[in-house]
């Protein structure tokens, strides 16, 4: 491909607060390309974005545009209150010959073209009555609409189910065809050698590697962005379960009958202490549903759920008491306390059972904080660092720790390594099996099946609101649990 | 963990209860103080009523675009007396200065706490309570500690600004309706507008989005500022002088009047037309107690703070 930059930067620098976010980094973007930008969380990625668009100001190096850039920032950078045609055309609403905004048209544009991105919702409604992942969607329409030379996106499919993630590559494929050159980060492996043409891998804030990818095995990518030798990482294997431990036990968690009316239909779970079970399932089929209504978030028509024998009343509250926890979906919008540190935002839940007759051991909180920032490899300046000034990835390691130290007896994941570079996600496997050798229920929903296959001890497959089946022991293979399922799964799992 | 849906059907309430229910708050009073005291639906207690309400009506105005950036004006009350003096002193040299000097000086005093909050990042509320004081001070000191009050020639042209009429109605009611015919439009039609919006609905991803915060928020503290100044120059043009008393806890007139009529104090969401519903609501409420007569008009306060409550209450609870 003959070179013709459109971006090159050239020995940026960039320093919070002693943390040094990038270091020396060299970057070029070509016109035309799909460039994938990977790296650990942390590694800096959002940052060099941050610098190509201007948000912030290196401290040393140069940095040359060309062309009009258009961003999907990790966040989603909307405003909620807003209604979604006013979202989509922020600063560019389209006039009648007044000079004021078309409101009429407005609307009807937006609803145009939402269409093309498989969104039905009301555009006059408020953009935060919307699910994260049709928000996400709409971040995109609006970007790309923005007739750009150059669309970056920071994690555009971590919140998006399966469905989403196809539209969204659609997109990128259609702006390739149109010559748009594309910055793509995300940390699922498929995508990016579905896409991109091109791969710069940071490390600790330096650019280690640039380069085609598809001549690049994924291995040795995973190794250029942990760092570790190709042999380490085989032997290690990327993901990080072990071996069942839960010998015949009485279930600690029997939920029977959960009916939500279209949502669930008489779905049972039991869990025996020790033991990981998977929820398998297409989008839609009633995965996370069923998970909120044994956390007893979703209204039900009709079901119990038993922990330890004893009937638990129908609320979180009490849910919760019962020794239930739940790390939800849509964790990113949810949780997260900016402005307290990491250590706080991580004992915040177990604060009841830190304390002793209100007083709350500081010593004990720091033990188990730098257990977790070590064992889930939280790249933190310190403990007292505020949770803001971290990356995307980082933060949902927080949270993923502020559950995980409450001592649930049964702890509901739903999609627990969701926008966790490679290197964490093999630690919070490992963890979670930890977790069960210690005697915790785990349910585990996933929308990788390699995850389900290698962590789950059984598998419960939904179709449609209903349990479809359960696969065990040798069953417990791709083909099982793809026929169980349904065909098209094939194009949402994970292959290696 | 709301699922979509149970959001949407709160948020349509939210949205029914803050457009309307100030409304039907009005309606309702209005309605019932008509039946109920024989002078109320007189032509002259209403005109006399709007003219009450159009002075407040253009200070809200300038709040109402505050508070949608998520920010708040304390300095309106002092910059509302300080316009009125310094219109009064004006006159002496023609209609001209009478009226432009008032909304310079208050206009550039807004500029100078827009520049403050939005480019030191300052909290808007010590930055005007700073103001507050500051054009309080300054007021005082230019009338003799508000002995010196400035009269207004009679004769002037400017006096006809607060006293000339149009089939009774005084020129403040068409002012003020005016200008919120014009604020309405600009905050739902035009781009500045919709930039008022995004920065109080949500700052960081706006900045985002390209929307020039900064900028917005300092032409909305301008604008605060003018339209205080202008209040002042009308209600000193009606009244014939500059009143040095005056003004003392206006800006918590209007800050309430705009959460009344439905705008949310945390910003983001708000109209104009909530707003003077709101003004409406206070002067029929005020405007009832005068008339019961026997009632301790302080009874007004007692009255605009339950109402404020309610709305403030219903509003937290309609956004869980
Ligand atoms: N505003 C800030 N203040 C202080 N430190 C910051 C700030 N923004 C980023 N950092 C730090 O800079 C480093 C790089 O962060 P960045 O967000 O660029 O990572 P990333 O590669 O995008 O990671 P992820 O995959 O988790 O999104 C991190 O150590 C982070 O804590
Ligand atoms: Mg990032």
């Amino acid at each position: 491909m003959p070179t013709d930059p459109v971006i090159e930067v050239a020995g940026v620098t960039k320093t919070f607060a002693g943390v040094r976010a990038l270091d020396d980094v060299d970057f070029t973007l070509n016109r035309g390309e799909i460039h994938a930008l990977v790296g650990e969380n942390g590694a800096g990625k959002s940052t060099l974005i941050k610098v190509l668009t201007g948000i912030h100001t290196p401290d040393a190096g140069r940095i040359t545009r060309k062309g009009h850039i258009s961003t999907i920032y990790q966040e989603v950078n909307l405003v909620p209150l807003m209604s979604v045609a006013a979202n989509l055309f922020l600063g560019r609403e389209p006039r009648n010959r007044l000079g004021l905004i078309d409101r009429a048209r407005r609307s009807a544009d937006a609803a145009e073209l939402l269409t093309g991105y498989g969104i039905t919702a009301d555009v006059s409604s408020p953009l935060g009555t919307l699910a994260v992942g049709e928000q996400q969607m709409v971040a995109l329409a609006r970007a790309v609409e923005a007739d750009a030379d150059v669309v970056i996106m920071d994690e555009p499919t971590s919140s998006l189910e399966p469905r989403e993630v196809e539209t969204l590559l659609e997109v990128v494929r259609k702006l390739h065809e149109a010559g748009i050159a594309i910055i793509y980060v995300s940390h699922r492996m498929d995508e990016l050698y579905r896409i991109c043409d091109t791969v710069t891998v940071l490390r600790d804030g330096r650019s280690v590697h640039s380069g085609p990818l598809k001549e690049l095995p994924r291995i040795e990518l995973v190794s250029l962005m942990l760092g570790r030798s190709v042999n380490e990482i085989q032997k290690h294997g990327t993901t990080a379960f072990g071996e069942d431990h839960y010998a015949g036990r009485e279930p600690v968690l029997e939920a029977t009958g959960l009916t939500s009316k279209p949502r669930i239909n008489a779905v049972n779970v039991a869990i025996r202490p020790g033991e990981v079970v998977g929820l398998a399932g297409l989008l839609g089929s009633g995965r996370t549903e069923t998970a909120k209504a044994i956390i007893g978030a979703l209204p039900l028509d009709d079901g119990t759920v038993l922990v330890a024998g004893k009937p638990v009343p129908h609320n979180v509250k009490a849910a919760t008491k019962a020794g239930i926890s739940m790390l939800a979906e849509d964790r990113k919008t949810e949780g997260i306390i900016p402005n307290l540190s990491v250590r706080e935002n991580i004992v915040l839940a177990a604060l009841p059972r830190l304390s002793r007759f209100g007083v709350i051991s500081r010593a004990r909180q720091d033990r188990i904080v730098d257990t977790f920032i070590t064992r889930l490899r939280i790249k933190v300046s310190s403990p007292e660092q505020k949770v803001a000034e971290l990356s995307g990835g980082n933060q949902q390691k927080v949270l993923l720790a502020r559950w995980l130290c409450t001592e649930p007896k049964i702890l509901l994941l739903d999609e627990p390594t969701r926008g966790i570079d490679v290197g964490a996600k093999a630690e919070v496997q490992a963890l979670i099996d930890e977790l069960a050798r210690e005697g915790l229920a785990v349910l585990l929903i996933s929308s990788e099946l390699d995850e389900l296959l290698d962590g789950a001890d059984r598998l419960i497959v939904l179709r449609d609101g209903a349990v479809a089946g359960e696969l065990e022991g040798a069953q417990l293979t791709r083909e099982h649990v793809l026929g169980a399922i349904a065909a098209e799964v094939m194009d949402d799992a994970d292959s290696n | 963990m709301t699922t979509p849906m149970t959001t949407l059907t709160a948020a349509t309430r939210t949205k029914v209860l803050q457009r309307q229910g100030a409304a039907v708050a009005l309606v309702l009073m209005v309605a019932v103080s008509w039946l109920v005291f024989p002078r109320f639906g007189s032509l002259d207690n209403l005109r006399d009523l709007a003219l009450q309400g159009s002075f407040l009506a253009v200070i809200a105005l300038g709040m109402t675009f505050v508070i949608i950036t998520g920010g708040i004006d304390l300095s309106v009350g002092s910059l509302y007396a300080l316009g009125g003096v310094l219109a009064a002193w004006g006159s002496q040299y023609g209609f001209l200065v009478a009226l432009a000097l008032p909304l310079l000086v208050c206009g550039l005093i807004g500029l100078i706490n827009g520049l403050l909050i939005a480019r030191t990042n300052m909290a808007p509320f010590i930055v005007t309570l700073a103001s507050l004081l500051f054009a309080r001070g300054l007021l005082l000191a230019i009338t003799d500690e508000g002995a010196n009050t400035y009269q207004i020639p009679p004769d002037s042209a400017f006096v006809e600004l607060g006293r000339g009429t149009v089939f009774g109605f005084g020129y403040p009611i068409f002012i003020a309706a005016v200008l919120c015919v014009l604020g309405g439009m600009i905050l739902n039609r035009t781009s500045f507008g919709q930039n008022v919006f995004a920065a109080g609905g949500a700052e960081q991803s706006a900045i985002l989005m390209g929307v020039p915060v900064a900028k917005t928020k300092i032409l909305v503290y301008t604008m605060s500022g003018t339209l205080a100044g202008l209040a002042g120059a009308l209600t000193a043009a009606y009244l014939q002088s500059g009143v040095t008393v005056i003004g003392v806890g206006t800006e918590l007139d209007a800050i309430s009047v705009v959460v009344i009529g439905g705008t949310l104090l945390t910003g983001g969401m708000g109209t104009v037309l909530g707003t003077v519903i709101g003004v409406g609501l206070i002067k029929v409420i005020q405007n009832v107690i005068n008339q019961i007569g026997t009632l301790d008009s302080n009874y007004q306060s007692v009255v605009s703070g339950v109402f404020l409550l309610v709305v403030v209450v219903l509003q937290r609870i309609l956004r869980r």
